[in-house]
């Protein structure tokens, strides 16, 4: 880029999702709010999202990165069917992210599946925010 | 008089030795500078280098009246005269996982191992009302907690635990009401007679929205089940405790120390405006009103905390409410070591974090106790990991001397000022949330929901620039990456046989009764009576919990939150 700031349109979108009947949002909004504060344009769904809702949003807002929040255990039912819909929808160059309580046995089957990265407890937010600056898709 | 006068002479000589030492105290700190600008909590609150008896002079402390003797107004010291001479804290550890079978094998080996109580964890889809072959279940029944989806699960998760002989407390909220018929269901088929029946329902609905995220129905009709079960209880049960006003969620979604107090106090408050606006009487139902509080790592702190609450809520009731039952004015608490503070890296080190959490919650005189497992930031527990935590609590019983004395920081002069300190701030929010018209319109204006999400963000903030530290994550990491522990995890089978196991249900149940008995809990609702029996009929005719849920969802809608961040 050779303009010095960011205009609103190519400004990185990311969807922050709280998919499955997980309440623990802490992590969630503490990430969305330090991706605003990046300069990232931020959508969260808030809690209690079915897999549907998260593709509709993630295909709404056209979204360069998906970022989901999970900590009750249930991402290897979720994760896979989110991605796939998503692609399927036709967001096929997205960044997606896993941020929650993951076991590693299972980072790896996620990252199998194409999920691109996994958060866990720990992780810092300027990691976070420098792991999308780098990643995400750039599109035209 | 000239005992008054001698004291303040006494005072005087102390500033004035005080003042002398503090020249002395900057000449140390040439030599020892300060390791930092400024000492404060976990909480962010300012901490002094000393406290002196001056101190608690300007401050206004009134031994007889701010602390008093233990068992007695306003119980600074603890609810009961001899604490823990006489009878120990309930060591009572979380357990619930996979299928009822399993967390009834994990009950009994607890209960074999010296545990004095149960306590029930349930799995997301229970907590939000839906059955374990809801389509919304999906990779969810188990994992966090067990799956109970009828009167038929929660038999054999109590099966052959005879219920009068045990205290069973039970994490759920917002379908509490339909989880207590059930228990209430079992022990009466066990044939335990009603004063038998012991524990708490945590039945606290409004740290759902404030916190923990677990909801059905919106504010108000979720507040009327709360009251429903109060009132029910209240009659029938004497030594049930109908709600557990938690303060637990609300710290660990970052609240600070004052806001946890604060929000868990006025949450109070507000079952308490409820229950008199039903017609209830405050000694009918105060008394079984219990609390349950989080217990974190800044250790003086949460001692603080502990003695506050029990003042400001002996205070609350008797001042404000005109309570005259000493029953009443008690604060009787749950605490749990703070899940939050467990880190993933380096997790042995959880165990001495449990252990130094433990103290104080013991310190602070807690009547009951959940020590976490130092595997719970990665997965449920395993049995060893549960017996450590477990034990954690008998050595501090046994072999600490801890429990042999009362309130032993009692008439600190750092203590009993940093107990003050929270008091007043705590107060400062609860008078705020009055002005709001209390917490249900608070809630409603998002109000603690964002201070709590302000918290944690700020926390996450200290914690990058490592102003505050966490050992093994922000400071002292590990050269090489840890050595995996074995982690519990929860076979996808327990999900398939739970869904399989419920379509038995629904096939060899009566086909008449649960409907007819559905359709009375409707009749009821929409007529807006207590609801207790209606939903104890159709849950011993074998309704389902989402059956019954959606029976409610059908009359009183659906929560829904706005997403901000």
């Amino acid at each position: 880029m050779t303009n010095t700031t960011q205009t609103e349109q190519n400004k990185i979108r990311v969807l922050v999702a709280k998919p499955g009947l997980d309440g623990h949002d802490r992590g969630a909004k503490v990430i969305a709010r330090a991706l605003r504060d990046a300069g990232f344009e931020v959508i969260y769904t808030g809690l209690h999202q079915t897999p549907e809702m998260v593709i509709n949003a993630a295909i709404e807002e056209d979204v360069h990165v998906v970022g989901l929040s999970i900590l009750s255990g249930a991402h290897n039912a979720l994760v896979p069917e989110i991605m796939s819909g998503i692609k399927k929808e036709g967001l096929t160059d997205a960044l997606f992210i896993v941020g929650g309580i993951i076991p590693e046995e299972d980072i790896i089957s996620l990252k199998k599946i194409g999920v691109h990265m996994v958060f866990t407890p720990g992780a810092s937010l300027v990691e976070v925010v420098d792991y999308i600056r780098t990643h995400a898709p750039k599109r035209s | 008089m000239p005992v008054k006068k001698s004291h303040s002479q006494e005072i005087q000589k102390i500033r004035k030795a005080k003042q002398e030492w503090e020249k002395q105290l900057k000449n140390s700190e040439v030599q020892f500078p300060p390791r930092s600008a400024k000492f404060t909590t976990l909480s962010d609150m300012e901490v002094p280098l000393l406290s002196t008896p001056d101190d608690l002079v300007d401050s206004g402390f009134d031994y007889l009246r701010d602390c008093g003797f233990p068992g007695e107004y306003p119980y600074t010291r603890g609810v009961q005269r001899n604490m823990y001479r006489g009878k120990l804290w309930t060591m009572r550890q979380f357990a619930g996982f996979a299928s009822a079978e399993m967390t009834n094998q994990r009950f009994k080996l607890l209960l074999k191992n010296g545990q004095t109580g149960l306590y029930t964890a349930f799995d997301m889809p229970t907590l939000m009302g839906l059955d374990a072959d809801n389509p919304r279940s999906k990779g969810e029944v188990g994992k966090c907690g067990v799956s109970v989806s009828s009167l038929e699960d929660m038999e054999t998760l109590f099966s052959g635990i005879p219920l009068g002989e045990v205290t069973t407390s039970m994490t759920i909220n917002a379908p509490a009401i339909v989880i207590l018929a059930m228990y209430l269901a079992v022990a009466e088929k066990q044939g335990v007679p009603r004063e038998k029946v012991r524990g708490t329902l945590q039945n606290d609905i409004l740290k759902e929205y404030i916190a923990q995220k677990e909801w059905i129905y919106p504010v108000l009709p979720a507040v009327k089940l709360v009251v429903d079960t109060i009132e029910y209880g209240t009659k029938n049960y004497p030594f049930w405790n109908t709600v557990s006003i938690s303060g637990y969620h609300i710290r660990e979604a970052g609240a600070t120390a004052v806001q946890e107090l604060a929000f868990t106090l006025a949450d109070g408050l507000a079952y308490v405006d409820a229950c008199l606006e039903r017609g209830m009487k405050i000694d009918e139902f105060a008394p079984r009103l219990s609390f349950f509080f989080d217990v974190h790592n800044d250790f003086f702190e949460e001692i603080a905390k502990f003695r506050a609450a029990r003042r400001i809520w002996a205070r609350l009731m008797k001042e404000r409410y005109g309570a005259k039952d000493p029953k009443s004015w008690m604060l009787r608490t749950h605490a749990q070591t703070a899940g939050v503070s467990l880190t993933a890296q380096q997790p042995h080190n959880n165990i001495v974090r449990v252990a130094i959490q433990a103290l104080a919650a013991i310190l602070g005189g807690t009547n009951s106790l959940h020590t976490n497992s130092m595997d719970e930031t990665l997965a449920l527990p395993t049995d060893d990991a549960v017996m450590i935590a477990l034990r954690t609590q008998q050595i501090i019983a046994d072999e600490s001397g801890i429990a042999n004395v009362v309130d032993p920081f009692g008439g600190s002069y750092f203590m009993e000022t940093l107990t003050q300190k929270i008091e007043k701030e705590t107060l400062t929010y609860i008078h705020k949330i009055d002005k709001m018209g209390g917490m249900v319109k608070a809630i409603e204006k998002g109000f603690p929901q964002a201070e709590i999400a302000n918290s944690a963000y700020h926390f996450q903030r200290q914690l990058e620039t490592k102003e505050k530290v966490m050992v093994g994550v922000n400071k002292y990491q590990a050269q090489e990456s840890d050595k995996p522990l074995e982690t519990l995890t929860i076979d996808h089978s327990v999900e398939v046989n739970q869904a399989q196991r419920l379509s038995e249900l629904r096939r060899k149940r009566p086909a008449q009764a649960h409907k007819d008995t559905l359709r009375q809990v409707k009749e009821a609702a929409q007529q807006g009576k207590n609801l207790v029996e209606p939903i104890l009929a159709a849950i011993k005719a074998y309704a389902t919990l989402q059956e019954v849920c959606d029976t409610l969802r059908s009359i009183y809608g659906e929560y829904r939150e706005t997403g901000s961040f």
